[in-house]
């Protein structure tokens, strides 16, 4: 071996010590762990002793909710983290149905986002240590758009799925059920 | 011209139509509902229960089987073909749980028990008191999140007395003893972890001293077990896994499997791709009998997970097959795989009546295992030969049993596999038969099983093994077999193996029988009809509609007035029942593994809700 390539050799040596004594706190990836960022949504209730609180949506929801090639990504996810086992292509089964107009925890994005993030007692995994931030708001705009709730140009013309469920394309749209307030 | 085409086109219409009917079969046209007779109750020599295995009737009800040769065979004769249309109602009771109730209550002199789905209370009803009062209530307050990972409805099976306890299991992997008298917890042991997507649904089985218990998650990725108690203290005895090395599967120098498909060291391990055996499913939450005269338990084995068949090349021992093993060690006696390498979800987990019959100018001690994949299989209890194996219903997933060899024959046209959808496949992933027990009469020789008739589409993927969620891998779509009926209710002559009557359901069957020495059969529908038929030709003779679909096993007793009475819990939901009980959305045809759209019609058909019937002649 010659002696430039050795020298090269102790340089990277050199520049990965660097690296690794950098602070790798301060590394942002794409899409981070959540950690302790959602939840996002507010409360699904409806009653506020005292009176009505305003209710304000997390900003994000807007960047995701009705967003084609989140949809879409959000689909991949479903099949793919196993959500497909218990709430099928949305009529349910281990889980509840999410194709229906009803909604136990709030059926806007955050919502769900938070239903997925923080799991709920009755037997819905917390999601957070699994998937990013990203992946959970994705994952929500996907489910929120089972029940037919977003607009039809922004959902998937066909299913993922070899059986032939029917295209969102083609179900009526209908508003959720529950605590949708934000929506009113 | 125009007369010519439409007289061409009319004779053309009439061929088509003959041609049609022809088609048809030959049998006898079925109405839904009522028997088609296909021949006579056999005379002469017939089968009889295992004769250690199936005591005197003492008038109790003490575990789900009614004896360890689970015959769900009552010897009370009070009631009759020719009176029991005078049944009537004596006494309800709302069990307060609203999910499928697959249990069936139990008798010990004088009081009634009952075990709920989710949350798994346990009552103890007074029949010395007008009305049955309760006389407690135990709350085991099973983990909530348990009920995220159970696959087919939070049900529980049943729970069993023996020597002034009764014992049963929770949803989130426990096993409990309670004083059958006050009602105060003696003991519980946690077996299942639900983190690994382990619940617990099954009966357990008391037996020599010690409680067995099977785990359930064949859709979770868990690895199944069967793990026996002391009865006395809860503590661990033995624990034997049905995959992976034989010391983990108890299996040593006692183990002899009649086949040689079945022999060889550590094939729990051989027969899979590297490290799948740790998550390969074959679960133990049906039923288990016992034959106290060689201290051999027999049991059923769950799936292979995950559904989809290319993710776990080779047979997957020791799934979807039956265990005889030592009561005492746990040491397997032999196994017999009826599905290796399951392609459909037919697990083996139904019930295994024990009984001596006539065979070949010999009495044979066998058992009879009318299995999901749709043979009834007699095999010979001391060794596991199959001695026959007929079909029951239609099957075209298979082509028939080997009896030379031991092994299913396959059908190529309906192997599943990834990133394919392979059509009409029958039976179904629920089978011919699902966990509901079939009875056994000695009198008639005869078993009667309540079943289904369903095929389906199935197309396999790629599934992601995570632990605590679903390990299935499969799109599934079922729906009603040839004649459209989904359900039936036959009589089954297990020596001649053939149908001596049937009842076509139009839903299917998912309720257990009981048969008396009074010749009446009971059995229940998913619309809540509880049914009396009888026992020698299928003829309906009384039915009661229930206030939901009917799951749950029937039983009779003597009561502490010395009458017969029959008892049922109705409460629709199960795996056939979920798109009521989880009020799914029927619009998805792939809801609850596909076996919503076969059951689209069930809201209309039932609603919801545990409750207590129970009958007696009027006076």
């Amino acid at each position: 071996m010659s002696s430039p390539w050795r020298v090269s050799l102790v340089a990277i040596g050199l520049a990965a010590l660097a690296l690794a004594g950098c602070n790798r706190e301060e590394r942002h990836s794409r899409s981070k762990p959540i950690g302790e960022t959602v939840p996002a949504g507010t409360s699904p209730d409806t009653i506020w002793p005292g009176g009505t609180v305003a209710q304000t949506a997390d900003p994000r929801a807007r960047l995701y909710d009705n967003n084609a090639p989140a949809i879409a990504a959000g689909q991949q996810l479903y099949t793919q983290m196993n959500c497909v086992g218990c709430h099928s292509h949305g009529g349910g089964g281990m889980g509840p149905a999410l194709m229906d107009d009803q909604w136990r925890y709030g059926g806007r994005i955050d919502q769900i986002a938070t239903t997925i993030a923080e799991g709920r007692p009755n037997g819905m995994p917390s999601w957070r240590s699994k998937l990013t931030e990203d992946q959970i708001w994705k994952l929500a705009a996907y489910v929120r758009s089972l029940s037919g709730q977003p607009s039809k140009d922004a959902v998937a013309s066909r299913a993922e799925s070899m059986s032939s469920t029917t295209p969102q394309t083609l179900t009526p749209r209908e508003p959720a059920h529950t605590s949708d307030t934000a929506a009113q | 011209m125009r007369r010519v085409v439409d007289a061409f086109l009319v004779t053309l219409l009439c061929t088509a139509t003959a041609a049609l009917t022809g088609c048809s079969r030959s049998e006898p046209r079925q109405q839904l509902g009522s028997a088609t007779v296909y021949g006579t109750v056999p005379a002469g020599d017939h089968a009889v229960a295992a004769p250690a295995a199936s005591p005197a009737d003492d008038g109790n009800w003490v575990m789900p089987g009614k004896d360890y040769a689970a015959t769900r065979f009552s010897a009370l004769n009070q009631v009759t073909p020719a009176n029991v249309s005078k049944l009537a109602l004596s006494f309800t009771f709302s069990t307060a749980t609203s999910h499928g109730y697959e249990a069936p209550p139990l008798v010990v002199n004088g009081t009634m028990y009952l075990i709920t789905p989710f949350p798994n209370y346990l009552y103890a009803l007074d029949l010395t008191k007008p009305g049955a009062p309760t006389k407690w209530v135990f709350k085991p307050k099973p983990l909530a999140a348990s009920q995220g990972v159970a696959c087919c409805d939070t049900v529980n099976r049943g729970a069993v007395y023996d020597a002034g306890k009764i014992f049963f299991n929770t949803l989130d992997g426990q096993t409990i003893a309670v004083d059958a008298n006050s009602g105060q917890q003696v003991w519980r042991t946690q077996l299942g972890d639900i983190q690994k997507g382990e619940t617990i649904t099954m009966a357990p089985l008391v037996a020599g001293g010690k409680v067995l218990v099977g785990n359930s998650g064949g859709e979770m990725g868990v690895r199944g077990w069967i793990a026996a108690l002391d009865e006395g203290s809860g503590k661990l005895a033995w624990r034997a896994f049905n995959t992976g090395p034989d010391k983990d599967v108890l299996i040593g120098p006692r183990f002899k499997p009649f086949y040689p498909m079945d022999q060889g060291k550590d094939l729990g391990v051989r027969t899979w791709p590297p490290e799948a055996w740790k998550i390969g499913g074959g679960t133990v939450w049906g039923w288990l009998s016992y034959d106290p005269e060689t201290k051999l338990v027999y049991y059923g084995v769950g799936n292979p997970g995950p559904w989809n068949p290319d993710q776990r090349p080779g047979d997957n021992k020791w799934t979807t097959g039956v265990f005889a093993r030592d009561i005492d060690t746990g040491q397997a006696a032999w196994f017999y795989q009826t599905t290796p390498h399951d392609l459909f979800d037919h697990d083996d987990i139904n019930e295994i009546i024990l009984a001596d019959i006539p065979w070949n100018g010999q009495r044979r001690p066998v058992l009879f295992r009318p299995a999901r994949a749709g043979f009834f299989y007699v095999q010979d209890r001391r060794t596991g030969q199959v001695l026959s194996a007929a079909p029951f219903g239609y099957v075209n997933g298979y082509k028939g049993v080997d009896l030379k060899t031991g092994m299913i024959i396959p059908n190529p046209e309906k192997a599943t596999h990834a990133g394919r959808v392979v059509r009409d496949i029958c039976p179904a992933s629920p089978g011919m038969k699902d966990w509901n027990p079939s009875a056994f009469s000695p009198l008639t020789g005869l078993v009667y099983i309540p079943h289904n008739n369903l095929c389906m589409d199935y197309g396999a993927m790629q599934a992601n093994y995570i632990s605590g969620t679903p390990y299935v891998g499969a799109d599934v779509k079922m729906y009603a077999g040839p004649g459209g009926n989904r359900g039936a209710f036959t009589a089954w002559d297990p020596i001649h193996q053939k149908k001596v009557w049937e009842i076509p359901e139009d839903l299917p069957v998912w309720s257990p029988a009981l048969v008396t020495a009074g010749g009446v059969v009971f059995y229940g529908t998913m619309d809540g009809w509880f049914k009396a038929v009888d026992a020698r030709t299928g003829k309906q003779l009384w039915r009661f509609k229930a206030g939901s679909g009917i799951i749950g096993q029937p039983i009779s007793y003597r009561g502490p007035d010395g009458r017969q009475y029959v008892a049922v819990v109705a409460g629709v939901g199960g795996w056939a029942g979920a798109i009521v009980s989880a009020q799914m959305d029927p619009r998805d045809p792939t809801g609850a593994l596909g076996f919503a759209n076969a059951m689209k019609d069930l809201p209309q058909k039932s609603t919801a809700g545990g409750i207590l019937y129970v009958f007696t002649l009027a006076r």
